[in-house]
């Protein structure tokens, strides 16, 4: 499995790790792993409850050092 | 002799230049150092005027200025856009044929809206992000008659403000043309609230709310089918439309791609220190960078300053003073004669108060201020 696509989001409040995260999933392929990187509590639901909706899977949630690891695999 | 060179004449780029010169006047006028701009025009324009030129209020002609008349003295300026930039070799080539080599490179070459890049949007929607698509908007909301005006947001886009803005807006325009009550105005926005900023957002909800504005969250736009007259959403909701708005994602200039400097045009670049990774003597500022801060000129113009006095420090001193932070300072046009403003950096998140008619006196001024603050002096 190749590595994943880290998207640095720590410290964002505008455009927002979301934002950051949906126009990552646009540049990588089906199969391909995307993880976030957030500093902001709002991410660790904002970013499970887009890929429920859209259809994309979460492979891994967790917080460690005040920073959340969302990971999440492209679906369609 | 410590040459510097600039590529892009943009906001950051211009403000830069001249915050440099200041810095280096000495050293400039003793041939210490040698400044260089290279840009792809020689016209300056004021980005955020194209809002009000959709809403007629600004004429675009009012929003250029010729691009040498704003730099400092010792500036070189040359309208000769880089084609190819070789990091390694601290060079890069024109489009004229030309190199030219350097000790500090600063790359500010901007972003721009890529309509195209979704489906349908190109053909079928107004957008603010060009002179002509401006224009064009102008003349569909003064032409339109009623219906329902649908507001659709791409990933990523330049100045985070602009989907709420443009919906005030027009929620004022249509109500000094005596037509609200024939609109329907519906926002979408692509994360699960109405703006990414949370405090913006749950500002926006109670306007919204206030003003019969409806809206849908979780939008992000697939397709849009300008038969029906309907946008497409990634998941898997529809909206329909007879005037569509859309905020169209953006990229990083092609020359950023085609170099392979970064994807989509984003240049990946150190938070603190604005480095091109991997490259010491390399900077990145504005629209270009990776960050995952907004795509303003506010934006641009902070990180002017902190690459500006680090490069200053380092030509005369050989290091570094500062870190950037993550600032940003955003206007909210929340109606004809309402504005706000949200201020954040990387730790402190905005908390934007209600809007005034001050503070949208006070853009209003900014508008024509920007001269001065590009200049440097502001
Ligand atoms: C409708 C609208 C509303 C906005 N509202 C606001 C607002 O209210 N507040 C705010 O802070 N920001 C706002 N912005 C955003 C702001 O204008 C941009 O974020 C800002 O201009 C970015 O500055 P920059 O220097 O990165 O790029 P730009 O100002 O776009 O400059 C890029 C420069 O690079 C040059 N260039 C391009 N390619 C090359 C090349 N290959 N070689 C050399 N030069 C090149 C271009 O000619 C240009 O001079 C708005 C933008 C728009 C379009």
């Amino acid at each position: 499995m190749s590595e994943p696509k880290i998207v640095d989001a720590r410290g964002s409040f505008c455009p927002g790790p979301l934002m950051e995260l949906i126009a990552a999933m646009k540049e990588v392929d089906v199969g391909d792993e995307v993880e976030v990187l957030s500093t902001d509590e709002g991410s660790a639901n904002d970013v499970p409850e887009w890929l429920d909706k859209v259809g994309h899977e979460l492979v891994e949630n967790f917080q460690e050092d005040g920073v959340y690891h969302i990971r999440a695999r492209k679906a369609k | 002799m410590k040459k510097i060179l600039i590529v892009g004449g943009g906001m950051g780029g211009t403000i830069l230049a001249n915050n440099l010169a200041r810095r280096l006047r000495k050293e400039l006028d003793n041939g210490d150092v040698k400044l260089t701009m290279l840009s792809a025009s020689d016209q300056h324009m004021y980005q955020p005027g194209l809002l009000y030129v959709a809403f007629g209020k600004v004429m675009p002609d009012e929003l250029y200025r010729d691009q040498a008349s704003l730099l400092e003295p010792g500036i070189e300026f040359h309208v000769d856009p880089v084609a190819s930039f070789n990091l390694d070799g601290n060079q890069v080539a024109t489009a004229s044929g030309k190199t030219y080599d350097y000790d500090y490179i600063a790359i500010a070459t901007g972003s721009q809206a890529k309509p195209d890049n979704i489906p349908g949007l190109m053909e079928n929607c107004n957008h603010v992000y060009t002179e002509e698509a401006a224009l064009k908007t102008w003349e569909a909301l003064s032409s339109f008659e009623g219906g329902k005006v649908a507001v659709v947001t791409g990933v990523p886009h330049k100045c985070p403000m602009v989907p709420l803005e443009v919906t005030f807006m027009m929620h004022d325009y249509f109500q000094e043309r005596g037509l609200l009550d024939k609109v329907q105005l519906h926002y979408t926005y692509p994360i699960g609230r109405l703006h990414s900023l949370v405090n913006v957002g749950k500002w926006a909800q109670k306007e919204f709310d206030r003003l019969g504005i409806t809206y849908e969250t979780l939008f992000n736009m697939k397709e849009v089918d300008g038969d029906k007259k309907q946008v497409h959403s990634e998941e898997g909701t529809t909206v329909d439309y007879d005037l569509l708005i859309g905020i169209p994602p953006h990229k990083g200039m092609e020359t950023i791609e085609d170099n392979e400097l970064g994807t989509s045009g984003w240049i990946p670049t150190d938070r603190a220190t604005l480095n091109v990774e991997g490259h010491e003597n390399a900077f990145v500022l504005g629209d270009t960078t990776n960050l995952p801060i907004s795509k303003a000129g506010s934006t641009a113009h902070y990180e002017a300053e902190v690459v500006g006095e680090n490069l200053a420090a380092m030509v005369k001193k050989g290091r570094r003073v500062r870190d950037y932070d993550g600032k940003v300072f955003c206007f909210i046009e929340a109606g004809k004669d309402r504005a706000t403003f949200a201020s954040f950096n990387y730790t402190t998140p905005p908390d934007p108060q209600p809007p005034t008619e001050t503070v949208h006196w006070f853009k209003l001024a900014y508008n024509k201020l920007y001269w001065n603050s590009v200049r440097g002096l502001l």
